[in-house]
């Protein structure tokens, strides 16, 4: 059953000009245009979530609390840590460049569910809205974790909203998994066998199982807050009769794995990057496809490592700690042979190179750190500090962003039609990763020396560090906001894009259109050759 | 398309839903101690198990959603199976940590 039957072959206008109008946006089932609508709605959140984490690190340049109240300080970072997570991070790299190539690079006109695809993209809308809203009337106190009882009782904030807004977020999220997932099993062109697919396809297939599978129990457990929380019903309140340790498990049994949706599909664009900016065919390629289920897989095996100090039982937590190593096995396997496609290939410094090789680095002190985070005995010293802030964003922010910005450099003249300015690209690269290192590392030093999270206050020998990350921040911050410009500015005084800029593999390059036609291909190809022959040559016009 | 059950096939079905709901809250008043909780769980899932094969029509589907469905209650297991690793454990080794509300 094809979705499309009939083709306008006579209409060779791209998907950008074939259809004009806010109606011919706002209720499209283009999977290409569902990308830029999700592109929009996740950089505005990311420029909200970034104005919290500008305010947390004003906040942070003094010892004492002077420019916001301890209870203010308390929601920004809260709200920081739910904006960036469910509105930016788990949706960036699937929902937007996932949507936007996945169905290409099988082969396919769209995805397997192109109105479901749509609807997707409404609920997160209308969840990003309930989000801004409870920032309106404002916000919440509890850490984007909502530990129980403090957000099921003790909390004098807009628990229930935010856990609502997470809660719809979430049936966008499942939603998109499932489309992924059928349109990988199903829609795949002839000759396009699993073993042939794109390592990008590969990850963003592991992170759809994941977002599947775990994506439900956040739902339920953010219902069961609101029971709590609204009719005193005992479920995590040690006061009602509840265990509040259910809560952490339950939480982390989709929040862990969910550390994963956020940094598969980067590692699937990184794939794409070192292969098609070395010129070779990636190394070991089975084993970088098979990584990303064994990830997908081990990531639900050890959510326990969070729950160390938590009052979990000491043999819970000697199996969740050994779990937790297993999941640098697939990780490691990633990196040796990222650096292995690397060795002997014709290596192009091109901006999105840049990124990528960014992400190996800092993904990898973000990974190792995170040994350190899941040994029991470093954890009860680390545990709840600034070690574990430093930890997460090398790997969300110097993973996960620096990806998603090497994505979207990489596919902006198959997405655009337009080149970026290559210097510009390089001075904001240069940029996020100076500041990101000068926010971030300062924290790993902090939290060693005993700085705890979540606090608006903290002892004077620590403000060196603190205004060093600071002004991280801030050049960071600058990084994030030049390519929004040049991006901008692109779109219409960009170089025109021809069809394979970067001599790159893959049907998205080597068979459409830069930008494509409606319907992708003008016929659906056949594919007769493995994922990265560089080796073969490929095709260009 | 993969074919549905019939109508009288679902009307079954349905029966024996209400006829478990019932059991559960029958079975509520039997005192059977820590059995209780087992019997109500017990009865849970062969519900489930009945949603699932005929009203999301599972039984009808192909190999792969099969798959699918199996794999979701491996996920359950796995959820259940590792945080019981904690909640049987705790008294083993005593810490002050375990029951900080104690
Ligand atoms: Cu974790």
């Amino acid at each position: 059953m094809s979705t499309h039957p009939h083709l306008h072959r006579d209409d060779p206008k791209d998907y950008l000009h074939c259809e004009y109008g806010i109606r011919s946006w706002l209720f499209t089932t283009d999977h290409k245009r569902i990308a830029i609508l999700y592109l929009v709605s996740i950089t505005l959140m990311f420029f909200v979530g970034g104005a919290f984490a500008t305010l947390v690190r004003l906040e942070l340049i003094t010892p004492q609390s002077d420019l916001l109240q301890p209870e203010t300080y308390n929601r920004m970072f809260t709200m920081h840590g739910i904006v960036m997570v469910w509105f930016f991070l788990i949706p960036s790299i699937p929902a937007v460049l996932g949507n936007f190539l996945i169905p290409m690079m099988v082969g396919a006109r769209d995805l397997a569910f192109p109105r479901i695809n749509l609807l997707s993209w409404w609920l997160f809308t209308a969840s990003g809205v309930f989000v801004l809203i409870t920032i309106f009337i404002g916000g919440v106190d509890t850490g984007w974790t909502f530990y129980t009882p403090f957000s099921t009782f003790y909390s004098n904030s807009y628990a229930v909203a935010a856990a609502l807004a997470i809660f719809i977020n979430g049936f966008s999220t499942i939603l998109t998994g499932l489309n992924f997932i059928v349109t990988v099993h199903t829609m795949r062109a002839p000759g396009m066998t699993w073993l042939r697919l794109p390592l990008f396809v590969w990850s963003n297939y592991a992170t759809a199982v994941i977002m599947v599978l775990a994506t439900p129990v956040l739902a339920i457990t953010l219902l069961l807050v609101g029971i709590e929380r609204v009719f005193r019903v005992g479920i995590f309140d040690p006061a009602l009769g509840g265990d509040p340790i259910l809560f952490q498990h339950l939480f982390w049994f989709y929040s862990h794995p969910a550390v994963y949706i956020m940094i598969l599909p980067g590692m699937g664009v990184v794939s794409e990057l070192v292969t098609a900016f070395s010129r070779k065919r990636i190394f070991g390629y089975h084993f970088v496809a098979f990584a990303s289920m064994a990830i997908a897989l081990f990531g639900f095996l050890v959510w326990g490592h969070h729950l160390f100090v938590s009052g979990q039982s000491l043999y819970a937590g000697l199996v969740f700690s050994l779990l937790s190593y297993l999941v640098a096995v697939p990780s490691a396997i990633k990196v040796f042979n990222w650096t292995a496609t690397l060795y002997k290939g014709s290596v192009l410094l091109a901006t999105p190179m840049l990124y990528a090789l960014a992400f190996i680095g800092l993904f990898t002190m973000g990974g190792l750190t995170g040994l350190f985070v899941a040994a029991l005995g470093v954890d009860v010293h680390v545990h709840d500090t600034y070690f574990v802030v430093a930890h997460f964003h090398y790997i969300m922010v110097g993973g996960m962003v620096t990806a998603y910005m090497g994505g979207l450099h990489f596919w902006w003249p198959k997405i655009s039609g337009r080149m970026y300015p290559e210097g510009w690209a390089k001075i904001a690269a240069g940029l996020i990763f100076f500041g990101f290192n000068l926010t971030f590392f300062p924290q790993f030093v902090l939290g060693y020396l005993g700085m705890p999270r979540r606090y608006a206050t903290y002892p004077p020998e620590f403000q060196v560090w603190n205004v060093l990350s600071t002004a991280g921040a801030s050049i960071l911050a600058v990084g994030y906001v030049v390519p929004l410009f040049y991006l901008f500015w692109s779109m219409r005084y960009g170089k025109i894009a021809p069809r394979n800029p970067w001599r790159a593999s893959g049907l998205e390059w080597e068979e459409a259109d830069s930008p494509p036609i409606k319907h992708n291909f003008e016929e659906v190809p056949t594919v007769t050759k493995e994922a990265y022959h560089y080796h073969e040559g490929v095709r260009l016009g | 398309m993969p074919r549905l059950a019939s109508p009288r096939t679902f009307l079954k079905v349905f029966i024996a839903l209400l006829a478990l709901t019932a059991l559960t809250t029958g079975a509520a008043f039997v005192p059977l101690g820590p059995f209780n909780d087992a019997v109500a769980l017990l009865i849970a899932a062969s519900k489930a198990t009945l949603v699932v094969l005929f009203f999301m029509n599972v039984r009808y589907s192909s190999r792969l959603t099969w798959a699918f469905a199996v794999a979701g209650f491996c996920w359950l297991a796995v959820l259940l199976g590792l945080s019981a690793t904690d909640f049987f454990t705790r008294h083993w080794i005593p810490s002050p940590s375990a029951f900080p509300w104690r």
